[in-house]
């Protein structure tokens, strides 16, 4: 699919790279231990530092909306813009695309994992509905 | 007890350009028609205009904001002691809230702050055209998903509220179908032809749920607002109008930061601030302007406001019965952003002076004298005028 990538920067590039070894990794706090996304370099809650944490890479749909506008010339539509919130924390919320999943399937609190598409060096994480 | 700075500012007139789709001026004629527009109405002249804001300064080469407060200053002739403008802060409202302080703390006297877009010419140029290089700050969380409109963030937003409130598309699409019947009252609005609920429940899908209708509409415009010390307002020959209060709240929204289950705006806290500075509660209101970028984002301002209680937003308005004019709150006087067009908040703050000046022609709401105007998707703004 037809992606404008992230520009990369220390704080962030882990996220983007992390899908090399099949894992999805989130900015974790040092100190207390909150989950922060998008990533920061300091915790905002407790000031602690920050270090990229392997997370389980399941998540349920918090909200979804399908595309069908043609945006720009090679873009295929329609496709699912998502926000998920990963198991690990309340209101930790990644946005994506979800793939592989019907129409008639997707709805709100759909149980989804992570999957995650190569484009140049990054590593896109995409959802797909969890198996069983 | 502290006085609150918004209670010695008034707003001592307002203009806007002609709407264009797009306009055959430049975006700094566009502006200087405002500008003159709004300080003629005051009774001034560009030698009394002692400060100078806009929202939010020249940002990239599109149409989004193509003139500058320096460039607004050098063709007006102004020598202002004050000039400022920022693309941070509390998104449109930030350059009003700016010289409400501008002005309390003394620096000046009449500060002029303008909005000028020129997104219908920019369009025309670019169609279609891929974004080059990467995505960067908020961007980078949403384009790589091509989620490459504000739609997409704001459409998450409306399928959660369906979800949770079983509110339907026919709710939504009344915000539409009401801008539609109130920009036919506004010559200066650029779709004029009515739609009805049919209408839009036949319009192409944008992004689910969000339809063509629930998308606002690029044009070339500027609107200008003169606001003035209380004390220099008075010597002016039309009583201008109050500033009862106001609102302000920022978000991670734009950064890609969500917090709650994508129900409920940043703009709560706006809100929240707006009537904790005034005695008049949401009932005291006579008509409301309300941001009107995306439909959904009406829907969950009036929440946020306490127009309506949580989840009641979408009843509230269906079937235009309680919005029109005529009804309980009429909304959207001029036809919003959907239909009179993206003059990006700043037509809100105008037709709100229209309305309380009582000079909105066949859409006035009689006996006006409270209005409230909200704006803002990413950054959050609210005043409450009354005269
Ligand atoms: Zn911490």
């Amino acid at each position: 699919m037809t992606r404008q990538l992230p520009a990369l920067d220390p704080d962030t590039e882990f996220f983007w790279k992390a899908g090399a070894q099949g894992r999805l990794q989130i900015c974790r706090c040092q100190s207390c231990t909150r989950y922060i996304h998008p990533p920061l370099p300091r915790c905002p809650a407790c000031g602690g530092g920050t270090a990229p944490s392997q997370v389980s890479g399941k998540a349920r749909i918090a909200s979804y909306t399908i595309n069908e506008q043609p945006w720009q010339r090679g873009l295929a539509v329609p496709y699912v813009f998502a926000a998920v919130e990963l198991v690990e924390q309340p209101e930790l919320y990644v946005l994506t695309n979800i793939i592989a999943c019907p129409a008639q399937t997707l709805r709100i609190g759909l149980d989804v994992e992570v999957t995650f598409e190569q484009q140049e060096e990054f590593y896109l994480p995409l959802f797909r509905p969890a198996n069983g | 007890m502290v006085e609150y700075p918004e209670k010695s500012v008034r707003i001592s007139g307002a203009g806007q350009s002609a709407v264009g789709r797009p306009s055959t001026r430049s975006a700094l004629q566009l502006t200087l028609d405002a500008c003159q527009a709004a300080i003629t109405d005051a009774g001034l002249t560009p030698a009394d205009i002692d400060g100078l804001t806009t929202y939010p300064g020249p940002v990239g080469e599109g149409g989004f904001s193509p003139v500058g407060a320096t460039e607004t200053m050098l063709a007006l002739g102004l020598t202002p002691t004050w000039v400022g403008a920022s693309t941070e802060g509390h998104a449109h409202m930030g350059a009003i809230i700016s010289a409400i302080q501008a002005i309390a703390s003394g620096l000046c006297r009449h500060v002029l702050v303008f909005r000028t877009v020129a997104e219908a010419s920019a369009r025309a140029r670019t169609k279609n055209a891929s974004p080059t290089g990467r995505a960067t700050r908020g961007n980078a969380w949403t384009a790589p998903f091509n989620a490459l409109s504000p739609a997409h963030i704001y459409a998450l937003y409306a399928q959660a509220y369906f979800t949770k409130y079983n509110a339907t598309p026919t709710q939504l699409g009344a915000i539409a179908v009401n801008s539609r019947a109130m920009a036919a009252l506004n010559p200066n609005a650029i779709y004029r032809a009515p739609i009805t609920i049919d209408d839009y429940l036949a319009s192409r899908i944008i992004t689910s749920p969000l339809r063509l209708y629930d998308c606002d509409t690029h044009i070339d415009g500027s609107t200008a607002i003169l606001l003035s010390h209380r004390d220099a307002a008075r010597d002016l020959p039309r009583p201008p109008i109050e500033i009862e209060s106001m609102g302000m709240a920022l978000g991670g929204i734009g950064f890609g930061l969500h917090k709650g289950d994508f129900t409920t705006l940043p703009a709560d806290a706006a809100g929240r601030m707006l009537w904790s500075r005034t005695d008049l509660t949401p009932n005291d209101l006579d008509i409301a302007q309300i941001y009107d970028g995306f439909s959904i984002l009406t829907l969950l301002w009036m929440e946020s406001l306490g127009i309506c209680k949580r989840g009641e937003a979408a009843s509230f308005v269906e079937g235009c019965t309680r919005i029109g004019l005529g009804a309980k709150m009429p909304l959207n006087t001029s036809g919003g952003q959907l239909s009179a067009g993206r003059f990006h908040g700043y037509g809100h703050i105008f037709e709100a002076c229209e309305q309380l000046w009582n000079r909105a022609g066949a859409r006035q709401v009689p006996n006006a004298k409270t209005c409230v105007v909200a704006t803002g998707g990413f950054g959050y703004g609210a005043l409450l005028l009354r005269k």
